[in-house]
Formats: C-alpha cells, structure tokens, sequence
C-alpha cells in the first residue's frame, strides 16, 4: 500500500531492512550489471590494490539503499530520484553468512507543492555507515 | 599524469540504442535480491498503470555502463582504469524505465577536477526514449586514486 503524502511528518521511520550479500550475488550482481572488475570477485586482485578481501560493488549497496524506500512505496515508479557518495568499503567474507548490510531510512523533507518527499538513507555494515548523503526522492500520490 | 581539463564539455553519442528486455530487468532485480512483483510481473507492473515491468531505480547503470566505457577507455583521456573508484553516484529519473524501451544515451564530460591530488572527473549521461522525451539523467563522479 503506498503511503499518502498528507500522512507523512518529517522524521518518520521506514520500515528498516537488512540484506546479506554473499559471494554468489556480487558475481550475479556483475553478470547483471555488466561490471566485470575483479575487486568485486577476485581475492587476489582485491588484496593486490590494497583491499582486505573482495568487495560489493558500490552500485550494488546503492540498490538496497533504493530498495528499503521501493519497498515502502510498493511502486518503485515513484522514485524520482536517487543518489549516493560511496564512502567506506562493504568487504564480502567467503563464507555461507556474506556481508550484513543494515539499512534504515527516515522522511527528511516533504516538498507540499510537488507533493514529494525527500528520504534519507542509512547503510551500515560492520556498525559503520558505508554510505554518505544517501537520499531518494519519491512522488507520492 | 593530470586528466586533461579540455576534456570538459565534451559529449560521446551512442549511435545503437539499448533496447531494454522484460528478462534483464527480472535478471537484474534478482541480482540485487529484490522479489517486487512490479520488476517480474507484467500484471501487477500494469495494475499500477505501467506498459510493462518496470526497472528498479539503479538499473539505468546497466544502460549506460558501455556507455561510460566509451569514455573511460577513450585513449586521449589517458585513464588509468585499475586506479578509478566510484566516488558518487545519482540518478534524476524524469519517468521509471520498462520493459521494451530503446533508450539512447549522450554521454558528456561534466567536470574535470584535483581533490586532495587525485583526478575527480564527473560524467554525466543523458538517456531519452524512442520519442526523444527525456527519460534518466545520471551523474557518475569518478575519483583516480593517486599512484604511488
């Protein structure tokens, strides 16, 4: 059910999501995306440019940040807009748990002329935030 | 080596459009774990009125990823490809994507920047419809880490 704008106040929670990335999607997440580079699935190349160990791809945790608020909305039609700085590594471990991504999402500005509402993002992983400035924008009905 | 700054402003044509299918939208809201029945199904995409499946809101980077590779891998540019991190990224969606779209895409030259000695350079795609209409501006800001 998609939320109404008349409903909201600034500073509602979202209802909170938390994803596992294991090693088996970020080689899906390539095929799917078209980035093929290797520090999303080769340890040796990941250690080699100074990684702990493989990690997610950037646009992959982005997707769950787009997704915490898609899940909300029901209709991922009204995200308008979405964007994100990238600013820690998520490192994804080669075992059956993968990384824990903790996502959390509040209202953080309603626009009463275009009915939109400013939605602000929090991933952490490891109990760090992974991204910085992560907010959507959604038009609701 | 510096990026060179007269890059900026310049813009890269695609000449074939993407034409976006109902099974890379479904492979692509596998891949990033998301079961909304309006990326898989075309019954519930249209009982809240879209032509078809609709794109989750990053899968406009899979349209514009060879798009950007035109420029990444442009040997005038002089980029070291094994340097460059994903510093941000944003998407303006002017209308949400489905299934069955030809979709052409400019990429231009945003800005060519030095942060703290690394090369910042932003890339700004622009994707329309069949029609011309507007359809995803993306804005990609790359950061070529400092060798040595």
């Amino acid at each position: 059910m998609t939320p109404a704008f008349e409903d909201l106040t600034v500073g509602d929670a979202l209802p909170p999501l938390t994803v596992h990335l294991s090693r088996a999607q970020l080689v899906r997440y390539a095929g799917a995306s078209g980035d093929f580079n290797p520090i999303h699935w080769n340890p040796r190349v990941a250690r080699e440019v100074g990684l702990p160990d493989v990690i997610a791809h950037g646009m992959l945790t982005m997707a769950c940040a787009g997704r915490i608020v898609t899940d909300w909305t029901g209709n991922p039609g009204l995200v308008s807009g979405l964007e994100t700085r990238f600013t820690r590594p998520v490192v994804v471990a080669d075992d059956d748990a993968g990384a824990e991504l903790e996502l959390t999402a509040v209202v953080g500005a309603l626009d009463q002329a275009a009915r939109t509402a400013r939605i602000d993002i929090t991933a952490k992983f490891a109990g760090q935030t992974v991204l910085g400035k992560a907010r959507a924008v959604v038009t609701l009905p | 080596m510096a990026l060179d700054p007269s890059f900026v402003g310049r813009a890269y044509p695609l000449g074939e459009p993407y034409a976006v299918g109902i099974e890379k939208i479904r492979e692509f809201a596998t891949a990033i774990g998301d079961d909304n029945p309006m990326y898989h199904d075309r019954a519930a995409a249209r009982a809240a009125g879209h032509p078809d499946v609709v794109a989750p809101p990053t899968f406009a980077v899979a349209v514009i990823a060879a798009a950007q590779d035109v420029v990444l891998f442009d040997p005038a540019l002089g980029l070291d490809f094994s340097r460059v991190v994903h510093g941000d990224q944003r998407f303006v969606h002017h209308r949400p994507i489905h299934a069955g779209d030809e979709l052409s895409r400019t990429i231009v030259v945003d800005a060519v920047r030095v942060l703290a000695g690394n090369d910042v350079l932003t890339l700004r795609t622009e994707v329309v419809d069949a029609d011309e209409c507007p359809v995803c501006t993306t804005y990609s800001t790359l950061v070529v880490r400092r060798s040595g």
